[in-house]
């Protein structure tokens, strides 16, 4: 009998990864709406309150106050109401179905989403920051390091909870619930705003929001080269939390 | 829960078109969703070339093509860039630019998903699926809103699929594609096999105790139906549509005929039928009604 070759017609589980991350960046990126969302309103944020004296107590200058905060909102915006809508209408049509029966299967499609976040992200803050930079920015340089790691760790957290709604409502209703929360927690969730410019009585509830821990994290960070380990763990949590519910309660039709 | 699937066996072959014929809610998507591995059955087995096809399996998913029912298409992609996608997901993908001529996709290439006709989309879905050069393709109610001209070409490429040795299971509730197109059938009705075969099996099976055929013609609306001998039975169905049960020798079709003759009646249409599938099928469901 001649040896038939048992090569797999599946490309590498990186390469698949790679590949559908790329398309789905782009999906991201063609999208109108979702530029306005990931790009457009944490740049008129930055302007905002750059230009005003909201935040401006909180550091030496205005802007090293605000590019923490906005580069925050950029988390959420796109790990978690851009990518929340997305993968919701994709549940809608159909989609997800249909490439769970080509090689990617479900955990490409999860993974390729992921990276898909991580491009978008990093678009968003290398125009975020050169912006800032332009307008006189100057991060603590000891923040650096721990900045990233918190919009990576904003990204795990938010992206799973982003999931978890997609996956369990209607689309109209992620829509709905991912927009309101943007719009709340970029107002008084602790992203744009340090917690402690909250009410006293409502700052215990508040911190335990992702938004507030990712916001002061990242300014702690960057204004004053803390690294913030109460935002960690409460980040790391919400990731682990969302992750879990995600993967339990994920109805893939 | 709601219990779709009460009782279906059935097997698919290389060479071979296996239809799963049945009228709409009859179980037809959910039992091949279970075969594709995308639902697990609360019981029974499946094997798909040789392994559980339930859950992650790469190297599986990459030997099986898989054409769904409402496609499961971005809405707001270009269908060919879709497909290049797809098979940058295969190591050996088929000829994408053949496949693309082929079903024509270039004629609406400029258009995204969203604004595509339902037979363009089911082209389009139909490509995805051989995307990958599969040896396995599950094509749910492929015929579905295509115009007779795709129709063909959408045939002649399963038949070609079949001919170079692919397994190929695919479902619908048109009998006359199942007709055309099935090596093997299995009518699938509430959630059960009734009636498994091939199509002339089938038909030969339901026409047992059947050999009298029906003759139908049209003529004008209100004839005076003369009585007819004994075991005939001759009525008006609809206005000018009438038809005669029970014939069974060529006397009859010679009482008929004197008949006409005696009246000057020249029918416009005349129709002596053979049992279709659908009698067959139509047959079985009632069947199972019964019982």
């Amino acid at each position: 009998m001649t040896q038939v070759s048992t090569e797999s017609n599946a490309v590498s589980p990186l390469k698949r990864i790679l590949v559908q991350g790329k398309y789905e960046a782009i999906q991201m990126l063609s999208n109108g709406e979702q530029l306005i969302l990931a790009v457009v309103m944490p740049m008129i944020a930055l302007f905002v309150l750059t230009f005003t004296d909201l935040i401006s107590d909180i550091a030496e200058r205005t802007i090293d106050a605000a590019v923490p905060g906005v580069l925050a909102l950029c988390v959420i915006s796109t790990a978690f109401t851009g990518q929340g809508i997305g993968t919701g209408f994709d549940r809608r049509y159909g989609v997800l179905r249909m490439f769970s029966t080509t090689p990617l299967g479900k955990t490409g499609l999860i993974f390729g989403k992921v990276i898909a976040v991580l491009t978008v992200l990093l678009i968003q803050v290398v125009l975020i920051s050169a912006v800032a930079l332009l307008l006189g920015w100057q991060p603590n340089p000891w923040g650096i390091i721990p900045g990233i790691l918190f919009l990576l760790l904003g990204a795990a957290a938010f992206t799973s909870l982003g999931l978890l709604i997609a996956g369990t409502v209607r689309p109209e209703a992620t829509l709905a619930i991912t927009n309101l929360a943007w719009i709340l927690l970029a107002g008084a969730g602790g992203v744009l705003y340090p917690l402690s410019m909250a009410p006293e009585w409502l700052q215990p509830t508040l911190s335990a929001l992702p938004s507030a821990a990712l916001g002061d994290a990242m300014r702690d960070a960057l204004i004053n080269g803390h690294f913030n380990f109460p935002g960690l763990i409460f980040l790391v949590l919400w990731a682990v939390a969302g992750s879990f519910a995600a993967i339990k309660k994920f109805k893939w039709n | 829960m709601l219990r779709v699937l009460e009782s279906v066996s059935l097997k698919a072959y290389p060479g071979q078109i296996t239809t799963l014929l049945g009228s709409n809610g009859a179980g037809k998507s959910t039992t091949l969703a279970c075969a594709q591995g995308l639902m697990r059955p609360d019981g029974g087995s499946i094997e798909l070339l040789g392994q559980d096809p339930y859950g992650d399996n790469p190297d599986l998913r990459a030997r099986v093509g898989v054409m769904l029912q409402d496609g499961g298409l971005p809405p707001s992609m270009r269908p060919v860039p879709l497909l290049r996608h797809v098979a940058s997901l295969y190591r050996d993908p088929v000829d994408i630019d053949a496949l693309v001529e082929r079903l024509d996709l270039n004629s609406f290439g400029s258009r995204t998903i969203r604004r595509l006709s339902g037979g363009q989309k089911q082209r389009v879905a139909l490509a995805l699926a051989l995307a990958g050069n599969p040896d396995v393709l599950f094509l749910d109610e492929p015929s579905a809103g295509l115009d007779p001209q795709s129709r063909q070409v959408v045939f002649d490429l399963i038949s070609e699929l079949r001919d170079a040795g692919k397994a190929i299971v695919l479902t619908t509730h048109l009998m006359d594609d199942a007709q055309r197109l099935s090596d093997y059938v299995y009518i699938i009705d509430k959630g059960c096999t009734v009636a498994q075969g091939t199509v002339s099996e089938l038909i030969a099976r339901a026409q047992e105790g059947h050999d009298a055929r029906p003759v139908s013609f049209s003529a004008e609306a209100g004839l005076a139906l003369p009585q007819p001998p004994l075991g005939l039975y001759l009525t008006e169905t609809s206005a000018g549509q009438y038809r005669l049960d029970g014939v069974n020798s060529p006397e009859h079709l010679n009482w008929l005929t004197s008949w006409w003759a005696r009246e000057s009646i020249l029918p416009t249409q005349l129709n002596l039928q053979s049992r279709s599938l659908e009698d067959v099928f139509l047959e079985f469901a009632q069947k199972e009604e019964q019982a």
